[in-house]
Order: C-alpha cells, then structure tokens, then sequence
C-alpha cells in the first residue's frame, strides 16, 4: 500500500529545536532542507539511520511525519508540523506574550 | 509566607545538585531520553514542542516581590522574556535550553523557589485558596497544611514512581476557591460538632479523559493525623493503582473501581496501623510554620476611605475595576486586588518580565512584598489598603494589568495549547484572543455576568475545561484543528462537569458558536440574577443545540 | 548478577529456584510467594538460608509472621518507573518488623538507590560488571529527610523539634547496616 511522503524530524537535545533530517544524513532547522523519503522503506530506514545521531547526544525522538508534494515544494501536513516547522508560536508576538516594553 | 529554614534550604541546594550531576550524564551519555525523562520530569523540564519548558513551583500560589523578581531575571536571561502561570497555580518558561537549567535551578533556590515535582509520576504542587489568610470567609488558613504537605511530599522515597501523577489541593472556607473535588486529594479545612478543626479529605476527583469529581473519604480527620492519612491513601494507590495504562492509572479510576465506601475502608485499615507512629504531627512543628503565616501587622483603618469613594466617583473606568476585581478582606480598610492576566486579545497568564518587574514592585510598595497566583491563571496583591487602591491601579494600567475582567467570560483560562505543548491536538491562545477580542466591550461582560471560559487542547484537560461554565476542547480531526463545546461545569463546592452541547466546530466557527450560546442565554434566562450556570442547570443542552446545529429532526448526527 | 551489598559488591550466592524446579538441599534459594505459601511447611525445616522473591502485585502482608522464618526477601522493580516495590519493602520492615536481607532486583536505576535504602532495601542486584561507584555517589546526594522512612535516617522534624525525637521513633525503626555506613 503507498503511503505519503515523508520526512523524518527530531529534537535537539541541547535547546529542545525542531530539525530535520537531511539527505546528508545531517540536520537543519530548516524544514525545506529535510529529505523527503517517497515510499516506506526509505521512510523506514531513514527513521533507523536517524537513530546515530540521538546515540551521538544530538537529537531525541526522531519520528516520520506525512508531507505534501506541492508546486512550491513538500509542506508539512497537520497544524501540528506546520508549527514545529515555524519554530515558534502562531499569534502575533505583540499581543499575549509580551516581549516589548511595558507602554507609557 | 515560610522561609526556608537550613534544612529546607539543604535539600533545595542538593536537588541542584544532583540534577546537575543528571544533566551532565545525559549530555555524556550516560544516561539514555528514556533514563533521563523520569528524573528531568520531577525538576520541571518538558521536552515540548519547539523548545524545553520548565515548570516552576510556586508552593500554593504564593510568592515574594524578591521571588518575582527572579522570575523577570529568569525571563530576561535564559528564555525569551515572559512566563506563563498556569491552572495549578506554577509558573512555566517555554524557551530554557538544557545546560542552562541547573543554573536557573540555582538561581531559584538563591530565593527559596525550587521545580522539584511540578511533572513525573509523583506528588505535585500543593494549591490553595489564592485568598488564604486574608478572605473574609476563612475558617482557618489553609496554606499551613498545604506547607505541611509540601514538605512531607518533597523526595517521598516510597511515592516517587506512582502509577502517574498526584495532585493535592487545600482549602479553608467554605467556599472552594481550590477545587478540591477535582483533585487526587482535595482537603477542606472543616469543623466538627464539638466546634474542633479538623479536615473532610476528598479523594479521586480529576479532569482528563475520565473525568469525575472526588468522594469524601474521610468526613472528619483530626490535624494531628493528616500526614499518615495521607501516607495511607498513598500507599494504597501506589501499591494498587494500575500500571498497565497511562490513561487508567489516577487514583480517580482506582476509587471508581473499588467503590469510595470500600477504598475509604482500606484506607482506614492501612491508617490503623500507622497513625501513631512517627508521622503523627508534632503541636510544636504545626506552630512553628504557623508562625510564619502569622498575620501582618495591619493598621486599624476605617472600614471606608474617602480617597477611595472620591476615586471611584471621579473615574467611571477606575469604578468599574475596584467592582469586578477586588475581593473583600477579611481586615477593614484592606482589599484584596485581583490582577487580571486575560488583556483583550492576549495570551491568558502570559506576564512579561516588564510585567514581573513591576508586580515586584507594586507589592512591595502596596501589599507588603507578597503577591499569589491564582489557578485562573491571575495575580493577587492579598494586602492593599483601600487609600492605596486607586494608586496601584494607576500604575497597572499602562502595563496592560488593569483589565476589569475579573469571573467574566474574558477572563479567559487557557492551557498553551498546540502553540506550545507536545500533547495538544489544536491551538487554545489565538482562540483565547480572538474570544476576548470579541467580548472585550465591558457592557456586554456586565451584562453576561459571571462566566467561567475555560479552554484545554487536548483530552489532558490542563485548561481544565471540564469544569467551566463553558469548556472549550480543541480536538484533532484528520490534522485539522476542531473544537468541542460543553456547558455547565463547575470546580467549587457545587462541582459539576460539563455536557457536550454537540460536534466540534471549526476554528473559523468556534467564535460565532460561543457568540450564539451567549445570545441563547442572553435571550432566555429567567432575568439578570440567573447566572449563565444556573440557565444551563436549569435548561440543559437541548436550547443550545437547536440554535447551534438547528432543529433536531433536520440535524445531522453528531460526529461525535 | 553482581550484588551491591555493604557498600561493595559482594559474591551473590543465592538461586531463584522456579515454582516446578527441584530446590537443592544445600544452596540459598528464594521461592516464588506461591510456592512458600504451599511449601512452607517442608521449607521451614531447612538447615540452609531459604528466601521469597516477591513479585510487584502480590501482598507483601501476606508473608505475615513468615518474615521472622526468611535470610532473604526479593522484591522487584520490573521497569525503573514502577515504584510498588518501594511500599512492599516499607510494609515488610515496618509492618512486619522483618529482619533479614532485604534485596532489590530488576531494573535498578541510580538515582533511585537511595529511596530504596531509605524504604529499607540493603542490596540490589546489578549487571555483572556495572560500575557502582555511581550508586554509592548517589547514597550522599542528600543529607536531611522530611520524611520518616524505614531506614531510621533521623528526619528534620526530629531535628527541629529534638526533645520529642526519642517518643516519636515508636513505629518505625530499622537500620540496616549498609544505609548505617552510608549516611551522611
């Protein structure tokens, strides 16, 4: 049976970041560098190859994730992994969590 | 508020210790995630969804302006300049970086603040009434016992790998301001018939996929006994609560299956066999630590000030929020101040270290350097005299504090949701926002009245929205975000959980969904005085259903 | 296995001997529960030291006056995160006032090796050849106790409140020897 695309990600163990897990067999933070693997075999043995770098202290909980193969590239199926891939939360920073100063 | 005696201060300072110690052997590799986990877990450290978080524990609510101002250091120095107070009344940064966690630790327990036991399998932050010591309706000051507990439950070595999670909560009024029957322990301070104090344990309530509220396990223990009672419960879910399912393993589903009456009678018989031994308290320790929660030394002050009446004549908006967000105290002159974290169109709980900053402040020049966090995710200044009210709101205003929103529907309970957390199936904020954007006109909160919001993520239910007026549960429909919608829960003395009104709506349909069940009541209620749970308890679900998924003969099935 | 034992590792002469197997005369050999239960009676008579290994969902109580007969209790940690062993081993010292060697066996993370010294347990099995300098190192990481365990460590009630020290021991009071030479 096919299954979708997919991709392999993980957290860094140092900061808790989202990355993906490259061709090079190496990791970005970028979703756009992460390697799509077409079918479950290579998903599989990307999962497996993946697991070098968690028993190298770098990554933990690598997983595959479902991508869609559109015009503008593979994108991240799932509000879930559309967030990861944004790294950070999807309201606008200046309301709610506060970073500017406080206003006169 | 307690202060850390050499022993306390010792076992803080070598929990730092030896999580450094663990850190370090999981960075050389050591020590496995899984290894890890357990022991990063019970100090505090998630592994979410962009980032660590760390929860710290604010020991029933209650901090020191030099405690908050930690907090803003924290904020600005190792994560990205805010924290977020949650249901139970902690605090969490959503942005540490590993190495730097044994450092916060340290900077922590420079305050006496510690992350010990805020997640993991264990005995969590004991909460309390955000008004202990100072509402007019208390019975006795629950934060005593709540440190009482706090201690005994800090590195149990016998309760440190429970079945799962183990949440306490005090109270001493009668009325619930803790939630006590949804907690693994609730305890209420009561009083007998021979007019002695003592406590009715609860125990088995909690949210969750399964949520229940708690039985009365014991209707009357005498104070001396509480910790080996409590030891006793313990014992007994640790040694039969179920191992073989995360989503079964609370003690709520233990007491379920046994039957309250049966558990409480092997409770009883396990306490038999303990209770005079050396967990009996000592009078000489429950005085000590009650000397600590030893009332300020308040002025005598006239039950009204003119200033104040004056202020709140002259300044309509000023009247509005000394209305909905002060509290009576139980001393005249004083009032407690509520300080609402639920801005128009903001992050619930959210404060920026600006924010902290000046809450640091603001307590030491108005409530004598002690502030709490409530489990509704706002902030209490416990001790303001009322001359001094209109300057304290002065000075909340421009930093955004000064939201008259106190029990309305703005006031908004939110978990972080998929914004932030590993465990959500959709995002709580932006529709926290998008809510409070909608009801932001202060006549149209006035007029719904007292309504409890609460929104929650996912089934984990720590925005707690099993027990709001409304609940709000974001749920995941084949990787789209939806939201269910319950009516008629609630945490306090007349506990109830909610009923689902029907299918989940769609994040573009979750605001004009409130929006009609607000209009239904507002249309419907028997008058102002019908609060919006009372209309619920009274009506059911049915009226809402009808004008949210039309008439029942042409409705669809409920997906659900 | 190796045993950790006294602060060292210590040769482990005893055999888990399964429920339809032949015990041997002349070896240490713990016994499931069930088997004590059926074989107590030939058990007892033994001139060689004869133990139960208790499982994590069976009733420590259910040893009752039997204890006093037993050289060695096992009890079990299957997986690091299951923690009912910690109360089976506080049932049989404290409720049971059992004497002997109590040992912890499965899976035996560091960093619990002093709550279980602190619930009486004073061996645990190891994988032959783990280093234990960690395990001892972690037996030091504390110095003062809120609460009353079975280990007899004094608590810091008993430190602030000393004159009462004597009066409150009155449930709970064994020392074993290797949490006596380790503490702090």
């Amino acid at each position: 049976m096919a299954t979708a695309p997919q991709m392999v990600t993980a957290n860094r163990l140092s900061d808790g970041a989202v990355v993906y897990y490259t061709e090079a067999k190496g990791w970005s933070e970028n979703f756009v560098d992460g390697a799509v693997w077409p079918d479950k075999d290579s998903a599989d043995g990307a999962l497996v190859a993946s697991e070098d770098a968690v028993k190298a202290r770098l990554v933990v909980g690598p997983y595959l994730f479902d991508v869609a193969l559109t015009e503008a590239g593979p994108k991240p199926i799932g509000a879930r992994e559309r967030i990861r891939a944004d790294h950070k939360p999807t309201f606008e920073p200046d309301q709610g969590s506060w970073t500017g100063p406080i206003a006169d | 508020m307690y202060r850390y005696d050499e022993f306390d201060a010792t076992i803080v300072q070598e929990r730092v210790q030896q999580f450094r110690g663990q850190v370090a052997r999981r960075v050389a590799g050591e020590l496995t995630e899984d290894q890890f986990r357990p022991l990063r877990l019970k100090n505090g450290l998630y592994l979410q969804l962009h980032a660590y978080m760390l929860r710290i524990a604010v020991p029933y609510g209650l901090l020191s302006s030099k405690q908050m101002r930690k907090l803003a250091y924290i904020a600005r120095r190792y994560d990205r300049g805010f924290g977020h107070f949650t249901t139970r009344q902690n605090i969490q940064f959503n942005w540490p970086q590993l190495p730097d966690v044994p450092d916060i630790l340290q900077h922590l327990a420079d305050v006496e603040m510690h992350a010990i036991q805020t997640s993991g399998n264990c005995i969590r932050n004991v909460t309390s009434d955000q008004f202990a010591g100072v509402a007019a309706d208390e019975i006795e000051d629950p934060r005593i016992w709540a440190e009482i507990v706090r201690q005994w439950s800090t590195f149990h070595p016998e309760f440190s790998y429970l079945p799962r999670k183990f949440k306490i909560a005090v109270t001493g009024a009668p009325d619930d301001r803790a939630a006590i029957r949804v907690h693994d322990i609730g305890i209420r301070i009561v009083k007998n018939e021979a007019g002695e104090v003592g406590f009715e344990v609860w125990v088995g309530g909690g949210l969750g996929r399964t949520p229940i509220v708690g039985v009365v396990c014991r209707k009357f223990l005498p104070k001396e006994h509480l910790l080996s009672y409590l030891e006793a419960i313990l014992r007994v879910y640790n040694l039969l609560g179920r191992r073989d399912n995360i989503y079964k393993a609370r003690i709520k589903i233990l007491v379920q299956a046994t039957g309250g009456d049966k558990f409480a009678a092997m409770v009883e018989e396990e306490w038999e066999k303990i209770k005079n031994g050396p967990l009996h308290l000592p009078q000489a320790e429950v005085e000590r630590i009650h000397r600590y929660f030893a009332p300020p030394a308040y002025e005598t002050l006239p039950d009204m000030d003119p200033a104040f009446e004056t202020a709140k004549l002259e300044n309509p908006e000023f009247a509005r929020w000394a209305r909905t967000n002060l509290v009576k105290h139980k001393v005249r002159g004083y009032a407690i101040v509520n300080v609402s974290l639920k801005p128009d169109g903001g992050a619930p709980g959210d404060a920026s270290a600006d924010q902290m900053d000046l809450l640091a402040d603001l307590a030491d020049e108005f409530s004598l350097n002690e502030v709490r966090v409530t489990h509704h995710q706002n902030i209490v200044f416990p001790n303001v005299r009322k001359r001094d009210v209109y300057a304290l709101w002065q000075r909340l205003r421009p930093a955004k504090l000064a939201t008259s929103n106190l029990g309305f529907i703005s006031d908004i309970i939110a978990c972080p949701g998929l914004d932030y957390c590993n465990l959500a199936n959709a995002r709580s904020i932006p529709v926290a926002q998008r809510l409070s954007r909608h009801f932001s006109d202060p006549r149209k909160l006035d007029d719904i009245g007292e309504l409890r919001l609460n929104i929650s993520g996912c089934i984990n239910a720590c925005g707690h929205h099993h027990v709001g007026h409304i609940g709000i549960l974001g749920v995941d429909k084949q990787g789209q975000e939806f939201y269910q919608v319950t009516v008629g829960g609630s945490s306090k003395d007349d506990a109830s959980l909610g009923k689902i009104v029907g299918a989940a709506f769609s994040e573009d349909d979750i605001v004009p969904a409130i929006d009609t069940i607000i209009n239904i009541y507002l249309a419907n209620r028997a008058g102002k005085g019908e609060r919006f749970l009372d209309y619920v308890r009274r009506v059911g679900v049915d009226p809402f259903k009808e004008a949210l998924y039309g008439p029942a003969t042409a409705r669809r099935p409920a997906a659900e | 296995m190796a045993l950790l034992q006294h602060g060292a590792l210590q040769p482990n002469n005893w055999r888990f001997v399964g429920d339809d197997a032949a015990i041997p005369a002349e070896e240490p050999v713990t016994v499931s529960l069930k088997r004590w239960q059926a074989e107590g009676e030939t058990l007892r008579g033994r001139n060689t030291p004869i133990g139960v290994r208790l499982k994590n969902d069976e009733q420590a109580l259910a040893l009752g006056e039997d204890v006093h007969r037993l050289s060695l209790i096992e009890v079990e940690f299957p997986k690091f995160t299951d923690g009912r062993a910690f109360s089976q081993a506080r049932i049989l010292r404290d409720k049971l006032g059992y004497q002997g060697e109590l040992r912890g066996i499965g899976n035996i993370l560091r960093d619990q090796y002093l709550y279980m010294t602190r619930c009486g347990i004073d061996s645990v099995e190891l994988p032959e050849g783990k280093p234990i300098d960690g395990y001892l190192a972690a037996l030091k990481e504390f110095s003062a106790w809120y609460q009353p365990a079975s280990d007899g460590r004094v608590t810091v009630l008993e430190l602030r409140h000393p004159a009462k020290a004597s009066t409150r021991r009155s449930g709970a009071t064994f020392i074993s020897e290797s949490v006596a030479a380790h503490s702090a």
